[in-house]
């Protein structure tokens, strides 16, 4: 045999056979082309759109710090842990390191996953640390994804918890100077474009589409330090007096900043699980209260406006009380016939009263509404209460009579510090602010400047050893004050034994730098009088803000006396 | 006799030996970015490619008039082991195909890419060439028989592979074109028929092939991502190691069956005209040594085994680039995967056995 037989024959098969072969190449090569060439740019598209993804970048939230630039509210990156239970749980992965790490049994994460099988995106662990985070991508799970978030961290704690306020764990304020400045707090996300593999992990940052604008910052016009004073001082009081709670706020009377804004009952912000909605309530500015005497020296001013009183004008309190239709106003003692500025040092109801009754309604009314009362700050504080002057201006006399000494009308302890500071301002009234002012303020002026400084001596007077809050004076200071003990309202009447205590306050008198209010709700024990509660307090705290702002002393004759032990003074 | 050169002592012909041993390399180079840049992966294809290479060696020494005796015993083997397969073979990814050795498991469907075309060369050289209508009809027998058993594990890819070679060892042999017609016509009408004893992953692939886009998720996945892989490469590719598809993993079987689709990324339309190239330059001194071979047996074993290589080729960059259904064929050298190394290393020995041999068997005769 051999091969050579029918040579033409195998080489035009060999022929066909090679012209096949370059058929069905040039057929791949054009299908190639095809793909690579003409279709090129819809395919890459179709890649991309398979690989590319836009991400939004976290912008983080603007600081808040105090007027010196302590930090009150910070941002710090944090991690959150989601899945796509589908994912994870088809590709058979194990579970239990996963669920060691987030700290929760194994069976409950997989009930977990199976029960939201649905679902395209699944929290398993917000806000947990960076390092953690990066143990748990390093697992490798499939449908296991870590994206950036930012935790809100309060440096002062309870201390200006209320004014602060916080944010929710989506980093949206929600209470006090969080909620009302969050847009200016708030940053806009930017957004990159981003390679991202199939499991949806990030590969590789393209390009930036557009970059965050990150928060602002906000400066408050509070002084971190006296606030630590006054929250310390607060919170010592209304637990020695087994108190319901209490206020704090302080005001500076050249610009109308809050200084200090304490509350108690407080809560630690930092920590979410001991929240509860009680005590989230900037008690300050939202909740009221009858003034009681320290309403007074208003009485006074719309005496003195009126002019049919001057300061030396006199008042027969004896035999202290008298009838007003059915009802009866007392003072607890008869101080007989007394000048104006000792019914304020000695807070005469019946002196008040009897004022207030000669005057017209109106008069008086509008005395109360110049110096704030009834009306919100413009704080802007969110929650803020208007307080009540009373359907006015129709005032009956009981009504009239009562108002004179701070009873049927209520008012914030933040608007309260407003009217003092009308008083210490020389008659001008500015707004309440709780961002820090940098340029001076003029404020409209409500009341004669001679009358303001003329209800400051009567005021002064009280901070003695004859007046009512002799326990408010300062050593090296002029003081000028005004006590409050007030009967709670119950259900229609008065109650015997509940008391609000209060002391409304500046210093120092020649040139008034600060206003306090001090309010102590319903304290228990043989105490409640304002000046025996309230008025310490407004000494420690004015006397710790007078030293820490440089404020010169006033009281030269004071100062060289023996050292004065606060509650040792004269007493009620 | 004239001078021998040292290659040709060695029966080694050096024009065959630079196309594999350059198709080995681009293959390593794919494989190292395909891989996820695993060097192990790399150097594990590299160790199996020098194994093959030595066993390549030992196929050259061996005389074709060795091969021509052995044929028929060696596909009787190949017939046995592919019953015992059938009866008592491992499953893996819901097909039978291995014989589990032990130390090692054994595909015997590989051995019928050679077997079926050296018993088919065997059976027409030992009678008149073309041969008769008899002839061819029993002939067709030693074909299908392999190929219904490897099509029964089911494996379509290799059964495709089996059967062009050892069709095209009897195209080579002169069959006339009458034969060859009549036998299309009765394919094309035994297609329902075949549909019909089809696999439902079988039918769903060429389903798939006909609309890819219909099941973008399920069955046409992979031919998707492919074509988006291939098409972002454009003329000149990403770049090694620049793939996105590959990469980032959307792109499945990457290093194995579509590898083709990675090195089309990467290295674009001049990558894949190079790459086609050196294919064609190897099957083409596949051909030249087929055209040269002085026996019968040689000239048709050599066609025979060429088509296989050409089938390996086309199939795999066919399904690959989406213009024939997905079936497990690799890409001849690329793809990794030791089984088909060593298959088409057995291949390029025999054809280079037959090319260096020649000039000693005419002298014997």
């Amino acid at each position: 045999m051999s091969g050579t037989e029918q040579p033409a024959e195998y080489s035009k098969r060999r022929g066909l056979l090679l012209g096949l072969y370059f058929i069905a190449m040039s057929a791949l090569l054009w299908r190639v082309i095809d793909l690579q060439v003409l279709n090129n740019e819809f395919l890459q598209e179709h890649g991309n759109a398979r690989a590319l993804r836009v991400v939004e970048i976290q912008a983080h939230r603007g600081i808040i710090t105090d007027r010196n630039g302590e930090p009150l509210a910070v941002s710090t990156p944090v991690k959150s842990v989601w899945a796509t239970p589908r994912k994870v749980l088809s590709s058979g992965h194990d579970l239990a390191q996963l669920a060691n790490y987030m700290n929760i049994p194994l069976r409950e994460l997989s009930g977990m996953m199976e029960e939201r099988i649905g679902r395209e995106f699944v929290y398993l662990k917000r806000h947990v640390e960076p390092a953690l985070a990066e143990q748990i991508m390093a697992l490798g799970i499939p449908g296991v994804s870590v994206e950036q978030e930012f935790k809100r961290y309060y440096p002062a704690g309870e201390v200006a918890a209320h004014i602060v306020g916080f944010t929710n764990i989506d980093d949206i304020g929600q209470e006090g100077l969080e909620l009302a400045y969050d847009k200016w707090l708030r940053g806009t996300p930017g957004s990159k474009r981003v390679i991202k593999d199939r499991l949806g992990r990030v590969i590789e940052d393209v390009e930036s589409i557009k970059t965050p604008s990150q928060g602002k910052l906000l400066q408050l016009s509070v002084d971190r330090r006296i606030q630590y004073l006054a929250y310390r001082e607060l919170k010592s009081a209304v637990n020695v007096y087994g108190a319901r709670g209490g206020s704090l706020v302080m005001l500076d009377v050249r610009t109308g900043e809050i200084l200090a804004m304490v509350g108690q009952p407080s809560h630690n912000p930092n920590n979410r699980s001991e929240m509860r909605t009680e005590l989230f309530r900037n008690r300050a500015v939202t909740d009221v209260f009858e003034p009681g005497s320290t309403i007074k020296p208003f009485t006074i001013v719309a005496a003195l406006q009126s002019g049919i009183y001057s300061p030396k004008s006199v008042i027969n309190t004896a035999p202290g009380y008298f009838r007003v239709g059915n009802h009866t106003i007392s003072d607890h003692r008869n101080f007989g016939s007394i000048d104006i500025p000792t019914i304020i040092q000695k807070s005469s109801n019946v002196g008040a009263s009897k004022i207030a009754l000669s005057l017209e309604p109106e008069m008086v009314r509008s005395a109360l509404a110049h110096v704030g009362l009834g009306n919100p700050t413009g704080s802007g504080f969110p929650g803020e209460s208007a307080g009540y002057l009373g359907p006015g201006p129709y005032w009956s006399d009981i009504e009239v009579a009562t108002i004179a000494f701070g009873y049927g009308i209520s008012v914030t302890a933040l608007q309260l510090a407003q009217a003092y500071l009308v008083l210490a301002a020389d008659g001008e009234l500015l707004p309440p602010t709780f961002i820090k002012q940098e340029f001076p303020v003029k404020g409209k002026q409500v009341i004669p400047a001679r009358i303001a400084r003329e209800i400051r001596h009567m005021l002064e007077a009280v901070v003695s050893n004859d007046g009512t809050g002799g326990q408010a004076a300062v050593r090296g200071y002029r003081v000028a004050g005004k006590t409050g003990t007030v009967h709670k309202a119950v259900g229609g009447g008065y109650s015997e034994d509940k008391y609000i205590s209060l002391f409304a306050g500046m210093a120092p008198v020649s040139d008034p730098r600060f206003v306090i209010v001090v309010s102590i709700d319903e304290p228990r024990g043989e105490k409640y009088y304002g000046g025996q509660i309230a008025a310490p307090i407004f000494s420690t705290v004015m006397q710790g803000a007078l030293r820490l702002m440089d404020v010169p002393p006033d009281d030269l004759r004071q100062s060289r006396e023996a050292p004065i032990v606060a509650g040792t003074r004269g007493a009620q | 006799m004239e001078k021998r050169t040292v290659a040709q002592k060695l029966h080694i012909d050096m024009p065959l030996l630079f196309g594999i041993v350059v198709l080995c390399c681009i293959g390593l180079v794919v494989l190292y970015s395909a891989g996820g840049q695993n060097l192990h992966l790399v150097i594990r294809q590299a160790v199996i490619m020098t194994v093959a290479l030595l066993l390549l060696f030992l196929t050259a020494q061996i005389n074709p008039y060795q091969l021509q005796r052995w044929s028929i015993w060696f596909y009787l083997l190949g017939i046995i082991l592919l019953i015992i397969v059938l009866l008592a073979g491992y499953t893996g990814k819901g097909a039978q195909r291995w014989l589990n050795l032990g130390l090692f498991r054994f595909q015997p469907s590989e051995l019928m890419k050679l077997g079926v075309p050296m018993v088919m060369a065997w059976f027409i050289a030992g009678s008149q060439v073309p041969p008769n209508i008899g002839r061819v009809l029993l002939g067709c027998v030693f074909i299908i028989v392999p190929v219904l058993l490897i099509a029964k594990q089911p494996d379509l890819g290799t059964a495709v592979l089996v059967g062009a070679a050892g069709f095209a060892v009897l195209f080579i042999s002169g069959i006339s074109w009458r034969f060859i017609i009549s036998v299309m016509v009765l394919i094309a009408s035994a297609m329902p028929v075949i549909w019909y004893f089809m696999h439902d992953y079988q039918k769903r692939r060429v389903l798939t092939f006909l609309n890819p886009e219909q099941d973008p998720l399920g069955a046409g996945y992979h031919t998707i991502q492919a074509k988006i892989a291939i098409g972002s490469g454009g003329l000149f590719g990403k770049g090694w190691l620049n793939g996105t598809q590959s990469h980032l993993e959307f792109l499945p079987e990457r290093s194995t069956d579509f590898i083709f689709a990675v090195f089309s990324e990467e290295f674009g339309l001049m990558g894949v005209v190079l790459l086609i190239a050196i294919y064609g330059y190897v099957i083409g001194r596949g051909l030249w040594i087929a055209m040269n071979a002085q026996e019968t047996f040689g000239k048709l074993l050599a066609s025979g085994l060429i088509m296989t290589l050409f089938v390996y080729v086309f199939v795999n960059i066919g399904m690959v680039s989406g213009q024939l259904p997905v079936v497990g064929v690799p890409l001849p050298l690329i793809s990794l995967g030791g089984t088909s190394i060593v298959t088409l290393m057995l291949v390029f020995g025999i054809l280079m056995s037959i090319s260096t041999h020649r000039r000693m068997l005419s002298s014997q005769v």
